[in-house]
């Protein structure tokens, strides 16, 4: 039998095709929309949205603010990806003034001048973390988080520096990258998240 | 270091791949999804589906592709043709897109460029330009390429740049289908004006044809009847670039 997983609906992201990825990772998703839907579900996914702002005002629109912390507090498990790591973050180059979840510590800032941006397409993650697949992964970000916060296992990835690509502490899981559309490397890590 | 990308193109109307020269003289190339999971397997970086016929009851069947092609399908799916407004964008992510194409909209109504970003982000808004050379500049073409628009291409680049565009999908009218190899002056010229990703596209006919757009400034190169017709393999493809020294995902 599938395991359900709920997915945070902000209506804007390429949701379809998150949940085709996590189908294909034996999962079964479906649409979580308001808090007492998420708290439903054993597990969540909060997929990419557009900006930073726009992310917040869709999670602060659903209540699931408050939500979200106490989800991730409790170790209760959990994958976001691309914006939706940005999230958990306590702040944005991208939309000055907005408070993100602060999960983790620190600012997600934009790429240095002098590469292409927005970073779009495969590029190589390295990790002396057995859950991050190693090899080539899908990104298509703008912004992005440097500093690798304290107690988490992380993945990294260069584009005119180092950052971070993937962080993970219990069943807490973030992935810059796009696990739904990265091959056999991103099926695995989904399959690898969904043993929480 | 981000690897060149290599994209197969499906040219797709009432549910089958199509492909003509100089956008004209259609002929069949298969299923879509039996097509796009090929590539796949073969190991394109990405796949790019766009409705050439465009009318109300192609819409429909393009999104029943989509869907249809989904499911398998673990790598970027980019759709465009006939996307003129937010709610046509909204439909082709509901039904599986990770990454929508504008194309003639845009040129009529910039506005919707914009638009597209602030809703979708710019990882999610690709900008498809038809262009030729039209004696002293290369020209914008809308409409699948019947009218010549009185619009620099390079200059609406920097515009559709400036409106937060993702990536810019560029595709030369005069190469396209007939295998002459991309238009390297064109995509030198592009990506110089902008910093935001080109898609090069029309003329592929070998693997060196590849090359050469990248080493032009392209970060991604589309193609379709080699793929289609040629038996030109993406993995053998891919071998050739980086015995060249091209990084490429293995």
């Amino acid at each position: 039998m599938s395991r359900i997983v709920g997915v945070i609906d902000t209506k804007v992201a390429n949701t379809a095709s998150i949940f085709a990825g996590l189908r294909r990772a034996g999962l079964e998703p479906v649409p979580v929309g308001s808090a007492s839907e998420m708290a439903a579900q054993e597990a969540i996914v909060l997929p990419g949205v557009g900006a930073f702002a726009a992310g917040m005002a869709a999670l602060e629109r659903m209540f699931l603010v408050e939500p979200l912390r106490d989800w991730i507090a409790a170790d209760r498990p959990f994958l976001s990806v691309c914006l939706g790591m940005q999230l958990l973050f306590e702040s944005s180059e991208e939309s000055p003034g907005v408070e993100g979840l602060g999960i983790v510590p620190g600012a997600v800032t934009r790429f240095p001048t002098g590469v292409v941006i927005p970073h779009f397409g495969w590029n190589q993650i390295s990790s002396d973390s057995e859950f991050f697949p190693s090899g080539d992964v899908y990104f298509a970000n703008s912004f992005r988080a440097t500093d690798p916060p304290e107690g988490f296992e992380v993945a990294t990835c260069n584009h005119g520096g180092e950052f971070l690509a993937g962080i993970r502490k219990g069943r807490v899981a973030a992935v810059q990258f796009h696990p739904e559309i990265s091959g056999d490397a991103g099926a695995k890590i989904l399959s690898r998240w969904a043993q929480w | 270091m981000v690897t060149k990308r290599i994209i197969p193109c499906l040219d797709c109307r009432d549910g089958r791949v199509v492909k003509g020269v100089n956008f004209q003289g259609l002929k069949d190339a298969g299923s879509p999804v039996e097509l796009s999971l090929r590539y796949q397997d073969e190991g394109a970086d990405e796949i790019v589906i766009l409705d050439v016929g465009a009318t109300v009851e192609g819409r429909q069947n393009q999104l029943d592709t989509i869907r249809a092609v989904r499911v398998d399908l673990a790598i970027p799916l980019t759709v465009g043709g006939g996307v003129r407004e937010l709610r046509d964008i909204e439909a082709l992510l509901d039904a599986g897109a990770d990454k929508v194409s504008i194309n003639t909209a845009g040129v009529d109504r910039p506005e919707l460029i914009r638009e597209a970003t602030e809703a979708f982000g710019a990882q999610c808004t690709v900008v498809a330009i038809d262009t030729k050379w039209t004696g002293d500049r290369w020209s914008v073409l809308t409409r699948a390429g019947r009218d010549v628009r009185d619009i620099d291409t390079l200059q609406w680049c920097e515009e559709v740049a400036r409106l937060g565009a993702g990536e810019i999908l560029l595709t030369s009218f005069d190469r396209d289908g007939t295998k002459e190899g991309y238009d390297l002056k064109l995509l030198r010229a592009a990506s110089g004006a902008v910093q935001i990703p080109i898609i090069a596209s029309g003329g592929a006919k070998t693997a060196d044809d590849l090359y050469d757009a990248f080493k032009a400034g392209a970060n991604a190169a589309l193609a379709a009847s080699i793929f289609h017709y040629d038996n030109l393999h993406i993995s053998d493809i891919k071998a050739h670039l980086a015995g060249k020294g091209i990084r490429v995902r293995q």
